[in-house]
């Protein structure tokens, strides 16, 4: 074959394995896969933006409402207390506390917080057909480096260990808070289901090329 | 236009890099050589030249900080006055001793299995670069995906300490602090994480291409 004939703006590559593919529009609901690896490199689901977009928009109010209505609360050694999500960072303890639970806090809050942000960033003036706002590519990119380091659905379930372990301690229940951190997880779950990443680069591409 | 329409035609199973071409694994864009993605302004490589000697070192300090994770106590009770330490495998025992054994299975699994797992796949992944093994690439994939996926659950014990001192320290009965493995433990898996990361899955499909394109 007679490579220096290729466009390369009709080809997919494999992100996994490298394999050159013909790009071509695919129709709703349908998937590419890697004719070697069987890697997903692209799907179409009708208006995907729009439903991204949700999932951002919802992660981030449900994200900021978690944080001010009250996550847990205690009852033991004759005292009621509720806490939030501010509280348990803000109440400073002693030694490797406060350095632990600012760790987590940037995992569950602060990273999931940045990344829903990034991506109405990019997604909102694409959703009404306009040009991206400026920096809309690195936002996006932002927005995938910060995926596998936002970790609510693994805090969820820290939490059900931790109330399994504190039982006998302390009468625990679970405020508004800590189902809406619930919540956040099931809004992943649709986003991972209408995430392509291919189209939306091919979206921000056709305008910052043109 | 008919090419275009089947989903499984291949340049005859030509890749990128055999074209003379770089896909940006960040985008996705297929481009002719140059430094920076036209599309998203990452730096583009056929291969990251420095794939295998990232992941070797980022799986080292992984390794490295996993040793004082399990040697020092991972939680610090203080209850009536007496004090209690517990490592990661003493937390498991106990949640056995409280007959939670689900629980324990979660956490045992997540803090002790899939790290070693986690470290030995990864080994595994650069012996076999290195060694441009020609068997399984599809197998060695398939375990490299799996790595990433479940890495970040090991997760769940540091935030199960954190929880219980965050919460009962608002509480007079008792207190809770971390010990020195809950943070020796995190940064092994932010190590370990970013060693998976580093790992450029397409050099898996080098040696592959050599004998098959060989024709
Ligand atoms: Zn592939
Ligand atoms: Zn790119």
């Amino acid at each position: 074959m007679n490579t220096a004939s290729i466009d390369p703006s009709e080809l997919i590559a494999c992100p996994n394995c490298d394999l050159l593919h013909a790009a071509r529009q695919i129709s709703e609901g349908e998937r590419l896969r890697c004719a070697r690896c069987g890697t997903k490199l692209a799907s179409s689901r009708p208006n995907a933006i729009d439903r991204l977009l949700a999932s951002a928009v919802t992660n981030a109010i449900l994200i900021a409402g978690a944080l001010f209505f009250p996550f847990i609360q205690l009852d033991g050694g004759g005292t009621r207390q509720s806490a939030t999500l501010i509280d348990a960072v803000s109440a400073f303890g002693g030694g490797l506390t406060t350095p632990l639970v600012l760790v987590v806090a940037a995992f569950i809050i602060v990273i999931p917080f940045m990344r829903a942000s990034a991506l109405i960033y990019t997604l909102w003036p694409l959703r009404f057909g306009r040009a991206p706002y400026q920096g809309a590519a690195r936002a996006f990119r932002f927005a995938n480096i910060l995926k596998p380091w936002s970790m609510a659905e693994i805090f969820i379930i820290g939490v059900v260990v931790a109330l399994v372990k504190i039982a006998g301690i302390a009468q625990v229940s679970l405020g508004p808070a800590f189902w809406m951190l619930t919540a956040i997880v099931l809004v992943l779950l649709l986003e991972n289901h209408n995430f392509c990443r291919w189209t939306i680069w091919q979206t921000l591409g056709k305008h910052t090329q043109a | 236009m008919d090419n275009l329409a089947n989903p499984r035609k291949t340049y005859a199973g030509l890749t990128a890099r055999k074209a003379g071409l770089i896909a940006c694994t960040t985008c996705g864009l297929v481009e002719h050589p140059r430094e920076i993605c036209q599309r998203c302004g990452a730096a583009l490589h056929s291969r990251d030249p420095q794939s295998f000697q990232k992941t070797l070192a980022w799986l080292i300090a992984g390794m490295i900080f996993f040793i004082p994770a399990n040697l020092y106590p991972m939680l610090i009770t203080n209850t009536f006055g007496t004090e209690q330490k517990s490592t990661i495998i003493g937390g498991v025992i106990e949640l056995i001793e409280y007959k939670s054994y689900f629980v324990a299975l979660v956490v045992g699994v997540a803090s002790i299995v899939v790290p070693l797992a986690k470290f030995a796949v990864i080994g595994l992944l650069l012996a076999s670069i290195r060694g441009r093994w020609q068997s399984n690439p599809y197998q060695r994939l398939h375990l490299y995906e799996i790595t990433e996926f479940i890495g970040r659950w090991s997760m769940i014990d540091v935030f199960v300490v954190a929880i219980l001192a965050a919460l009962i320290q608002l509480n007079f009965v008792a207190s809770v602090n971390p010990g020195v493995a809950a943070i020796s433990f995190a940064l092994s898996v932010i190590f370990t994480m970013l060693s998976a990361q580093s790992l450029d899955q397409r050099l898996i499909w080098d040696s592959m291409n050599e004998t098959s394109n060989h024709e």
